[in-house]
């Protein structure tokens, strides 16, 4: 699997959110760190194709997202930083739901992830309406679901804001296992950075533009600092200046 | 695969619709207060000769039947693109979007969904109506059916491209003021356009090019077992510019920079 992002650029208007940004990514657990308005959610919503890429291009495994949209959706599993569940549907009515909108059987696709519900506490909560589950439940259905139809792209947005410290363990270790088992991509964006680790691939994003593209510890020793944290705050702290 | 699809659509509008019984309840309410007391009160105010597709004098209770089974379709197309400005702000669009069929697709699923909720609800309304005395052949009501579906699909399609020009929920108002309530006074559900042309010729014409008019005389005609060509071309024109013009407005927004000056 690879996600490769050419030259990107995207404007509001006149202001730039995304400036030339470019990196490519294969498969393992990657960051992609930056500020509240670093540019991380419209860079989402161009690789999830809710936006349309005007300057710059997206490749996932090769396929282009603006000329082959459709299929590029195949591999794509995503979970937003907002909920994207039907309050008023059930746990399964909304898998079910995403199932059919892959064309999947949703028997067939609840069996193959039957492991992932079980792990995440889901499989007795099945029939319960999701208005009913917390904030941390309703984010492991997220997951969940979003893996229903087994991608081998994984975007997530940060989808541990607003939960406990246990809950954001518990995904994110649930994730890294995922990883290892299925040797997926995933792109997991985040200002939290308690959430990086020194081997993981790290994306710097800041003021729209892209200031490290390595793993995380060789960032660190070539920037001169010694933590995440004074990475982070010497790149951010530029900007604001 | 499609048919996996379109069936988890149909299957989630159906079931959102249980959810809310109390819509099927709303929705025959405002028709039967109409039928009840508007046309007891009007019925022998209104003098009706006799128009095509009738055969015969009718009372005026059996005149406005059609028409209230179109403002049926009517206010349950526009509960529909509620629905979506809803979905829109509670997040969930955007697992439809991210669907890896083609958006037309997609949306033409959810309007055969609503299309289904709206000819239930008709039907229901033309069972209390023969209740009350007022029924069509059992021919008329199977004529009725792909009529109905028709004018949901405009109607839904109409009310797809409203809903990416509401932004908030509380906007919805504005829709009920300035598209719903004009759409159908200024048609021919509750009186014939000659009645209107005896009070103004202008207001005949507005009723007369209202592609809302030309729904309730297709579903008129069809319900008498006969056919209106001119609506249904009217009807299949209006439906298919609505229905691209819908699937466009949910295309991914592209922003480029502003030229300067």
């Amino acid at each position: 699997m690879r996600l490769q992002v050419e030259n990107l650029s995207y404007h509001f208007g006149n202001k730039k959110a995304l400036n030339n940004v470019s990196f490519s990514l294969s498969s393992g657990f990657n960051i992609l760190l930056g500020p509240n308005g670093a540019g991380k959610s419209t860079l989402f919503s161009l690789l999830t194709g809710l936006r349309r890429v005007s300057e710059g291009r997206i490749l996932i495994n090769e396929l282009s997202m603006k000329s082959q949209r459709q299929n590029v959706m195949r591999h794509l599993g995503v979970v937003f930083q907002e909920n994207t569940l039907d309050l008023d549907l059930t746990v399964y009515q909304n898998l079910d739901y995403f199932a059919s909108l892959h064309g999947l059987k949703t028997e067939n696709a609840l069996t193959r992830i039957e492991d992932v519900l079980e792990h995440l506490g889901l499989s007795s909560r099945l029939g319960d309406k999701v208005r009913s589950l917390n904030g941390g439940h309703r984010r492991r259905l997220e997951i969940a679901r979003s893996l229903l139809h087994q991608p081998s792209c994984l975007l997530f947005d940060e989808p541990t804001v607003g939960l406990d410290i246990e809950s954001r363990q518990l995904i994110l270790t649930f994730v890294h296992e995922y990883v290892k088992r299925t040797d997926a991509l995933v792109l997991w964006a985040t200002h939290l950075l308690e959430e990086v680790a020194q081997d993981d691939h790290l994306l710097l994003l800041a003021n729209g533009e892209l200031k490290g593209d390595d793993v995380c510890g060789n960032l660190i020793a070539a920037n001169g600092v010694d933590t995440v944290s004074a990475l982070f705050n010497k790149y951010t702290k530029k900007d604001k200046n | 695969m499609y048919w996996h699809c379109f069936m988890g659509v149909l299957k989630r509008e159906m079931l959102k619709f249980w959810q809310q019984r109390s819509r099927l309840l709303s929705a025959l309410v405002r028709p039967l207060l109409w039928l009840i007391v508007f046309a007891a009160g009007f019925r022998s105010a209104l003098g009706l000769s006799m128009i095509e597709p009738y055969e015969t004098y009718i009372l005026y209770d059996e005149y406005i039947v059609p028409g209230l089974a179109a403002m049926i379709v009517l206010f349950n197309s526009m509960q529909g693109s509620l629905s979506m400005v809803y979905d829109r702000e509670m997040g969930s669009m955007k697992v439809l979007l991210m669907s890896p069929f083609p958006r037309e697709f997609l949306l033409c699923s959810k309007l055969v969904g609503n299309a289904l909720i709206s000819a239930l609800q008709v039907y229901v309304f033309f069972i209390i109506a023969a209740l009350l005395s007022i029924q069509v052949s059992l021919l008329g009501y199977l004529y009725a059916l792909p009529v109905i579906f028709f004018l949901a699909l405009f109607l839904g399609s109409l009310g797809l491209l409203l809903a990416n020009y509401i932004k908030q929920l509380e906007n919805f108002a504005g829709v009920m003021n300035f598209v719903i309530f004009p759409m159908f006074f200024l048609s021919s559900a509750l009186y014939p356009l000659w009645k209107m042309r005896e009070a103004s010729e202008v207001l005949y014409w507005i009723c007369f090019i209202n592609p809302f008019s030309s729904g309730v005389e297709l579903l008129r005609f069809s319900m008498y077992e006969k056919f209106a060509l001119n609506e249904c071309i009217v009807m299949a024109f209006v439906t298919v510019v609505c229905f691209f013009a819908a699937v466009k407005s949910f295309e991914p927004k592209s922003n480029k920079p502003r030229k300067p000056g």
